[in-house]
């Protein structure tokens, strides 16, 4: 299988056995990500990250990624305040940058903005998120994280929290199906994920329940995919303070937990896993960072051509 | 009476008639065709004439055969019209409009994030998708909204 001059733009671009080869390489790098393993996998080659809004935590996962492999970055920054692209469009910028780099990384605020890239770069472009849809390189990382903490092969998962607008449980409820994962989603009602995404899970016949309550579920799922619940959605501050309390994960409601059960969020959180959490076995939310290194070194390396 | 209703529709020498538009869509037809005012063909049109299946738009192209290609566009707004290539006052073809797959610049994404409604120098692209449930409904494929039932409110 050869990801050599692969875009990475939607998980809906990978099928089971792609996905696949990507943890597993992964997994392969992981040494190297750790700092235990020496790698030059990327001797000579240039990576450019080109962020249009901020995002710390994947810009410096993908820095890291580039540079555990011996791989040169150049870092673009802030885009907005450089002025080498004033008023210059995007595809111009993406043209320019090809020419100086060896693949692109691109963070933009508006939708399809990492499409559009691909049109114009003579260099692979990974999609570091663009808009509200797609982040694929954080749903590999979910994935892997699945992988080495539980298993992804019908997994019992619950997603909890602000599912309507979270496009990272979305393309992750994508890429679960094809492992025939058994999914529960917990919300309160005005942030329940989207119908036409439930639909359409069921029509691949995967199993999906809906509910407001962790309490129900907590002892019944082997993985609780929590992502944070915004003030800014509720129109109301009394209807933020109840869900606020109703979808938070304390060392009370863990009682109930099998004790395999692992507990993942994309951080940053705000209140919904209570400190406490962190030392029980069941956090895994610092691992599922770290993992985010050896995922894109994998995309890294596979992209341009120097894994097959 | 039936003799001036097919004269209507008849009446020119060479071009294309566009029969059986969904009744009030005639200038969408217009537009999804591209056709501006810097046509220099002669155009004219009826709408709402009373027809056999109830009321209908009619345009017809005087001195121009239009590709099927572009005529098929008409089937996103409406599904059942047919078209009718003339040559010297007769009917020499009659189709049906046919869905195309895949449109690019025809209508405007209706995801205001999206980057084909930006100032960069793109066109909207959606693939063009049919359902019994649904009906028509058109994908971008930079954003992946979906837009179904405001197809004709949104053409460029
Ligand atoms: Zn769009």
């Amino acid at each position: 299988m050869s990801f050599k001059n692969r875009h990475v733009i939607s998980m809906k671009d990978f099928s089971r056995e792609e996905i696949d080869y990507v943890l597993d390489t992964a997994e392969k790098l992981e040494p190297v990500a750790r700092g235990e393993e020496r790698s030059r996998l990327l001797d000579g080659k240039i990576i450019s990250l080109l962020f249009f809004e901020p995002s710390t935590r994947t810009r410096l996962s993908f820095e890291v990624a580039a540079r555990r492999l011996g791989g040169q970055v150049l870092n673009l920054g802030s885009v907005e305040a450089s002025s080498v692209m004033k008023g210059e469009n995007l595809a111009d910028t993406i043209r320019v940058i090809s020419k100086y780099a060896d693949l692109i990384v691109l963070r933009h605020p508006l939708d399809g903005s990492a499409r559009m890239a691909t049109e114009v770069a003579s260099v692979p472009v990974i999609n570091g998120g663009d808009g509200s849809v797609h982040h694929p390189t954080q749903t590999f990382l979910d994935l892997y994280t699945i992988r080495r903490e539980s298993h992804l092969e019908g997994l019992k998962i619950a997603m909890a929290g602000d599912l309507k607008y979270g496009r990272t449980v979305h393309s992750l409820c994508h890429a679960l199906s094809l492992y025939g994962a058994e999914m529960t989603f917990v919300s309160p009602p005005e942030l329940r994920m989207p119908s036409e995404i439930v639909r359409g899970l069921r029509k691949q016949n995967i199993c999906v329940k809906e509910t407001d309550s962790l309490e129900e579920i907590i002892g019944d799922v082997e993985v609780l995919y929590m992502t944070r619940v915004q003030q800014e959605r509720f129109p109301d501050p009394d209807e933020y303070e109840k869900v606020k309390n109703s979808l938070r994960i304390t060392g009370d409601l863990l009682k109930a937990a099998g004790p395999d059960l692992k507990i993942l969020h994309p951080l940053p959180r705000v209140n919904e896993i209570s400190p406490e959490v962190d030392e029980t076995s069941h956090a895994r939310y610092f691992e599922q960072a770290f993992y985010g290194v050896p995922i894109r070194m994998a995309l890294l390396a596979l992209a341009m051509g120097v894994i097959e | 009476m039936n003799e001036k209703r097919n004269l209507k529709v008849q009446a020119i020498e060479n071009g294309t008639v566009i029969d059986h538009v969904k009744a009030g869509q005639a200038l969408n037809v217009l537009r999804i065709l591209g056709i501006s005012s810097a046509f220099r063909e002669t155009i004219s049109f009826v709408m709402n004439a009373p027809g056999a299946r109830g009321k209908k738009d009619v345009v017809k192209i005087e001195g121009k055969e239009l590709s099927i290609e572009e005529l098929n566009r008409i089937a996103l707004i409406s599904p059942k019209a047919t078209i009718n290539i003339i040559r010297d006052f007769k009917v020499i073809q009659k189709n049906e409009v046919v869905l195309p797959s895949y449109v690019e610049g025809v209508v405007r994404c209706t995801n205001l994030n999206c980057i084909s409604n930006s100032s960069e120098p793109i066109k909207s692209k959606f693939s063009v998708l049919q359902s019994e449930e649904e009906g028509v409904s058109l994908h971008c494929l930079y954003c992946d909204h979906v837009i179904s039932e405001e197809i004709a409110e949104n053409l460029l």
